[in-house]
This record gives C-alpha cells, sequence and structure tokens, in this order.
C-alpha cells in the first residue's frame, strides 16, 4: 500500500519512451486500434515497484516468462524477486522463510501453481501452499469468474465472484489415524476467521458495486461447523443492509451453478467448498487457463491464476494458455495504482481473445503460448 | 481379513443375484412416501403391472412411531419388510422440521446399512439442457466420512468436525464401483479425492481404490482430485464414466451431474447395503402440487428401472426405460416440469400404451 503514495500523475509523453518498444513487436497480430476510455496514463510512479515472483510447477515458468515479455514490451515499471518455490523436488526449494521475507517486503507477489504431492517428502500432513498462506496470513482467496468475448463455451455472461476462506476448514492437516484402518481428519472452524472473511466478502461487495452475497456451507449436516460458518455470514449481513444476503447447501449450490448461474453475484465459502466453487465456476467460463484469482492477507497479495492446476502434462509443449497469467499479472498492476498498464494488457488480451485468431488448444485453437504471447505483445496499445 | 469379509459378501450378493433371476415372483416392499409420493408410486405400480413386471408389492408405512426407548422412529414393520424382501422402492419422504426428529432417510440408510449410493445421470432426449453428451454413474460411500456427525466446540468459537475414513468402509465402496461398473457394462472407474490436502484420510479412501482396482483389471481406473473433476465435469462431461468417492464429494458431485442432465427430477437412484437395497427419487415432496395428478414420475420409475437391473430383471427394465424415454422424447405427454401440460396419469398411460405396443 506505501507505494501508492509514490505514484503521481504524469503526461503520457514522459511515458512514451518506456512503452516505445512494444512497436517493434507489433507485426501480423496487429489489429485496427480501438479507442480505449483511458487516453493519458492515469497514474505513473516516480520509480519502480518490486514484487515477488513464484514461477510455481508445471507450465507455471512458461507462463511468467510470458508475462515478463508482455512487462517488458509495455513497460511495465515492476521489477521481480524471481524465487524458485517447490515441493515436488523439496531440496532444490528455497526455504519457505526466504519467500515469506520478500512478499512480506514487497506486499506484492505473482504467483504461478505450487503442485501438491499427495505425499510430502517428510511425511508432514500440511502442504507447501498451506504453509505459505499460513505464514502470510492469506486468508482470503478471491476469484473473479466473468466470461471472456470470444471463447465458446455453453454458459454465456457468467459474473461473479468467488470468495474463498483458505486458512483454517478441511485444510488444518490435523488428521491422525485412531486404530489401524481409520483416520480421522478434523475440520476447524473458528468464530473469528469465519467473521473476517465473512466481513471481507461484504467489504468487497460494497467496493466493487455488488448487490448480493451468498453464503454457501452445508449447514444442515455439520450443524455446529458449518453452522458457525453460516451464523457468523448472518450476523456481518445485518451489518450491510444494502447488501441482499442470501445462502445456499453447497451441493445445491453445484447444481444451480450449471443450470443458472446467472442467479450468482459474490459467493463467500468456507475452504473446501471454495475450492470446488472455484474450479466448477472456471470451468464454466473456459476452464483453468483463462480465471485470475488473487490471494488477500491485511497487507500482502499474491496474485495468480484462479483456478489451481499446474497443468504438469503440458510441461515444455509450448501449448498452456497465458492468459490466467496475464489477467492476474494486469490485476496485479491494477493494484498498485499502475491501472494505465494494468489497462493496457487486459484490453490486449481481451482483444487477442475477442478477435480469436490466435487460440491455444484449451480454447479450441492451435495457436502455441508464445504466439498468443506475441499476439498480446502486437495488441498492447498506449 | 476385512477384505476376506468384504468378499464373502460379495460372493454372497453374485449368488442371491442368480437365485433373483429366477421366474419366481419376488416381493418389493414399495414405501410411497409423502406429498406427491403416492401418485407417483402408483404410477411406476401401474407401468410394472403393465410390463408384466414377476415382482408384487408390499407397502408399508413409514410414519414414525415413538419406540420402546421414547424416540421416534421406523415402525418395526417396515423395517422387518424390507429386511425380509431385501428390496425396497421409496418415494420421496418429508423430513419433520423441529427437534426430536432424525431424518427418516438417515434412519433407513442407517437402519439397512446402505453404504453405496449410485446415481446415474444421463441426457435426456427431449429435454434439452446446455449438455447433450453426459452419461456418468456417481458412486458415494454413504456411511462415514464427513457426515459421520461427530463435531465439537473445543473452546469458545473453535469448532472442530470430524471426517471419518475407514479401511472397510471404503474398500467396500470401491469394490462396489468396479462390481457396478462390470455388471453394467461400463469401462472405466475415477476414484474422485483430495489426497494432496487430506492425505492420510483421503489417502486411505485412494489406497483402497488402488488395491480394487489391481483386483479388477478389466476396467480402466484413474484417480482424479476433487476439483480438477467439477472443472472438467462442467467442460466436457463425456470423459467420465463411473466415479467413486467419499460421502460429501458425492454430495456434491451427484446434484452437479444431476444439474447437468436438468435435475433431480429426472435422475434416478439407489442405495446399496449389505442388509438390502433401496431405491428412491431423490427429489423433494413438492408438498404445492400434491393429490393434483401434475407430478412427473420419471425420477422414481427409473429408480425402479435401476432396481430391476438389480434384480438382474434386464428385459423388463429395458422394455420399461424405453418406452419411458421415447415418451419424453416425442413430447406430447410431458409434464410441466418438462415444459409440457401433461397429467402424471396421461404420461403414465402414454408409457403403458408404448409398453404394451412393444410386447404385442
Amino acid at each position: 500500500m506505501a507505494a501508492i503514495g509514490r505514484k503521481a500523475l504524469l503526461s503520457i509523453n514522459t511515458l512514451r519512451p518506456l512503452v516505445a518498444c512494444f512497436h517493434t513487436a507489433r507485426g501480423l497480430h496487429g489489429v485496427a486500434p480501438l479507442t480505449s476510455a483511458i487516453q493519458a496514463p492515469v497514474s505513473k510512479p516516480e520509480g519502480r515497484t518490486t514484487a515477488t515472483l513464484i514461477p510455481g510447477d508445471g507450465v507455471g515458468p512458461e507462463l511468467c516468462q510470458v508475462v515478463l515479455d508482455v512487462f517488458q514490451n509495455a513497460g511495465v515499471p515492476v521489477d521481480f524477486e524471481e524465487h524458485y518455490l517447490t515441493e515436488l523436488y523439496a531440496r532444490r526449494s528455497e526455504s519457505l522463510d526466504d519467500v515469506v521475507d520478500s512478499i512480506k517486503r514487497n506486499r506484492l507477489c505473482l504467483k504461478g501453481i505450487l503442485a501438491t504431492p499427495d505425499h510430502s517428502s517428510d511425511g508432514e500432513l500440511k502442504t507447501l501452499n498451506m504453509k505459505l498462506r499460513d505464514e502470510l496470513d492469506l486468508y482470503a482467496n478471491v476469484v473473479h469468474v466473468k466470461s471472456l468475448d470470444g471463447i465458446n463455451v455453453r454458459h454465456k455472461n457468467i459474473d461473479m465472484v468467488v470468495i474463498r476462506e483458505q486458512t483454517e476448514g478441511e485444510y488444518s492437516a490435523l488428521e491422525h489415524e485412531s486404530v489401524a484402518g481409520v483416520v480421522e481428519c478434523l475440520k476447524i472452524m473458528t468464530r473469528q476467521k469465519c467473521r473476517r472473511i465473512a466481513k471481507f466478502a461484504f467489504d468487497y461487495a460494497t467496493k466493487h458495486g455488488r448487490k448480493k452475497v451468498t453464503a454457501v456451507h452445508k449447514a444442515n449436516i455439520m450443524k455446529l461447523g458449518d453452522g458457525l460458518f453460516l451464523k457468523q455470514c448472518e450476523e456481518v449481513a445485518a451489518m450491510y443492509p444494502n447488501i441482499e444476503f442470501s445462502n445456499m447447501i453447497v451441493d445445491n449450490c453445484t447444481m444451480q451453478m450449471v443450470s443458472n448461474p446467472h442467479q450468482f453475484d459474490v459467493l463467500v465459502l468456507p475452504n473446501l467448498y471454495g475450492n470446488i466453487i472455484d474450479n466448477l465456476a472456471a470451468g464454466l467460463v473456459g476452464g483453468a487457463g483463462v480465471v485470475a484469482g488473487a490471494s488477500y492477507s491485511s497487507d500482502s497479495v499474491v496474485f495468480e491464476p484462479g483456478a489451481r492446476h499446474t497443468f504438469s502434462e503440458a510441461v515444455g509443449k509450448n501449448v498452456a494458455n497465458p492468459t490466467a497469467m496475464l489477467l492476474a499479472s494486469a490485476n496485479m498492476l491494477n493494484h498498485i495504482n499502475l491501472q494505465y498498464y494494468g489497462d493496457m494488457i487486459r484490453n490486449s488480451v481481451d482483444r487477442v481473445i475477442r478477435v480469436g485468431k490466435v487460440r491455444t488448444k484449451d480454447m479450441g485453437g492451435f495457436a502455441t503460448t508464445t504466439a498468443f504471447a506475441n499476439a498480446v505483445i502486437a495488441n498492447l496499445q498506449q | 481379513m476385512a477384505a476376506r469379509v468384504t468378499k464373502s459378501l460379495l460372493n454372497y450378493f453374485r449368488s442371491a443375484g442368480s437365485r433373483q433371476f429366477s421366474s419366481d415372483v419376488r416381493t418389493v416392499t414399495l414405501i410411497p412416501g409423502d406429498g406427491i409420493g403416492p401418485e407417483i408410486s402408483a404410477a411406476v405400480q401401474q407401468i410394472f403391472t403393465t410390463a408384466n413386471v414377476p415382482i408384487t408389492w408390499e407397502e408399508v408405512d413409514v410414519t414414525p412411531v415413538k419406540g420402546p426407548d421414547g424416540k421416534f422412529g421406523i415402525p418395526p414393520a417396515a423395517i422387518e419388510s424390507v429386511n425380509r424382501n431385501g428390496i425396497g422402492l421409496k418415494g420421496p419422504l418429508m423430513t419433520p422440521v423441529g427437534k426430536g426428529h432424525r431424518s427418516l432417510n438417515l434412519a433407513i440408510r442407517k437402519e439397512f446399512s446402505l453404504y453405496a449410493n449410485v446415481r446415474p445421470c444421463r441426457s435426456m432426449e427431449g429435454y434439452e439442457t446446455l449438455y447433450k453428451d453426459v452419461d456418468v454413474v456417481t458412486i458415494r460411500e454413504n456411511t462415514e466420512g464427513e457426515y459421520s456427525g461427530i463435531e465439537h466446540e473445543i473452546v469458545d468459537g473453535v469448532v472442530q468436525s470430524i471426517k471419518l475414513i475407514t479401511e472397510p468402509a471404503s474398500r467396500r465402496v470401491a469394490e462396489y464401483a468396479f462390481q457396478y461398473a462390470r455388471n453394467n457394462g461400463r469401462s472405466k472407474v475415477t476414484a474422485v479425492h483430495k489426497a494432496n490436502i487430506m492425505r492420510m484420510s483421503d489417502g486411505l479412501f485412494l489406497r483402497c481404490c488402488r488395491e480394487a482396482a489391481e483386483k479388477n483389471p478389466d476396467i480402466r481406473f484413474e484417480e482424479k482430485y476433487l476439483d480438477t473433476v467439477c472443472l472438467n465435469m462442467v467442460q466436457d462431461p463425456s470423459q467420465y464414466d463411473v466415479l467413486v468417492m467419499p460421502n460429501l464429494y458425492g454430495d456434491i458431485l451427484s446434484d452437479l451431474c444431476a444439474g447437468l442432465v436438468g435435475g433431480l427430477g429426472l435422475t434416478p437412484s439407489g442405495n446399496i447395503g449389505e442388509g438390502g437395497a433401496v431405491f428412491e427419487s431423490v427429489h423433494g415432496t413438492a408438498p404445492d402440487i400434491a393429490g393434483q395428478d401434475k407430478a412427473n414420475p420419471t425420477a422414481l420409475l427409473l429408480s425402479a428401472v435401476m432396481m430391476l437391473r438389480f434384480m438382474e430383471l434386464h428385459n423388463h427394465a429395458a422394455v420399461i426405460e424405453k418406452a419411458c424415454f421415447e415418451t419424453i422424447k416425442e413430447g406430447n405427454f410431458r409434464t410441466a416440469d418438462l415444459g409440457g401440460s401433461a397429467k402424471c396419469s396421461e404420461f403414465t398411460g402414454e408409457i403403458c400404451r408404448k409398453i404394451e405396443e412393444m410386447s404385442g
């Protein structure tokens, strides 16, 4: 947040040299310029901002490279501190402490997806993802699921926000084998964290002009655990009379989601249900490759793809869709008040997808990751 | 040890199955249920009579009665009937709101230890949804997991809910999934889990599935994370066949799949247990249209068809199923929930006419 203070308005002329280099990339994929709502930079920092970059596993490093290329061509004044973090080859990973320190210092991170193998190398139940979230207290995961023009999917005009608690619940890593063949797995729900996420959801809805918040739960079966969550949501809802509140049982929610997704606006969910609905909703608008997300703590934000899949089977094949990562990076730029660059990248991605000439495999095309990246670079506009 | 017990049980079932194959008339317990239950049950009975299905119905009432312990529960006569017949068909039951009543559905599940809930979801021609290529079966472990009901508040504001996964229950449902796949001509079983997060509990479930897969090399086996399945299911449902999973995931995925094909009014459901099997429609009691001859009996009818297959009365099952699908496809006698204006009795009558046509 401190970065905001350093920002000042500046004329477009000062900016030109920074963005000039993208002209070189404009080639075959260039389309007629569209008039942008933003004609001049809305903000421009005096210096440069540093963000932590965790490329992640699977296709993460390839996608991060796309982001770096696009940033360079757009002249984005952001520097990255790159950290290699992984659970797959634990010994080759940088220490979690160093990464956490970096994120705490920068308060800003762009992250690929970390794979979570079924078995950890040291027998620990906590995954690296959980440790990172716990260390930084990244309690709120926000995924804005919005249909993109040009992607051929069954459901059109979807626009919802899925807000997921991600520091407790089923992801508590408390399990034990009481007797041989009988495993108990604890799901922990606390009043404080339920209230915190409920408050976050309503604050988010208020800030973004959303009308309705739906709490998703299974309180009919887990009367105490999910009951606590629901009760906190209800109590917080009472403090926001302008926002409509409803609740829905999670199984019904999945059914409604595939038959009538337009009824949803903002959803707030405990950890596991959030994971389910995030992925389901991402599937509705085109899959894991096109949905961006972000995880918030009270003082730092980690921007990452919204549906967490490493797509490891595509490593090195140059076929992954960088859209999710690019949109996450654009959101990151907006977050640090670099709307000019953020919008530039978002608009370019939107345009490439809308025109539909360069489509990766998941969008029904045959373009490579590099071709898509080049198209985005070619469509960057001042 | 547990494996041997389960195996002997399975063998018992198989032998019981072949006995059922004889042309003897068998008795099935019928629990008509509440709300629209009686009318749709009557429709199913009428269709079965027309198709000359060799079963007789034993209708029982499950209105809770006060037991010797002072608690309300299923009447002993109903329990006895299912225990004696081993097979039941059940309409929707209303769970009384308020304290002191256990959900009757839950009670029935417990009473007959119905460990596997089987829900086939298939796109129905004539009732279009956004998804046209759905043909999946969800098999859900139904006795433990997140629904163990063990919860407590450790200190003020901190609740722990215990999810219980045991080896015998996991193995039982995993083996049933492969058995189901083979008996129903399916080629692939997918274990749905979250063992990357719940490494011990879901890990145990997954291990049991792997072991069952090894014993059934003729059926393809794959493992998928729950979130991946959700993501893929809404994009391309055709890549899945039979899915087997713990309780909560099954609850969620079975409803998701039902949503793909148009809701609970069309999806049958069967509960397989050690002491018997109960087939049921999983939709609500729809008290607002009860007694008005407006209800759609499809879900209960298809559940009854599942029951026939379970009893190895495959020919009867095929005839009834075909008549039902064709009636919906033609669209002249659709009930209101499918966008038509036919009455339940007209819909039923048309199915009966088709069955007579086919057998005549």
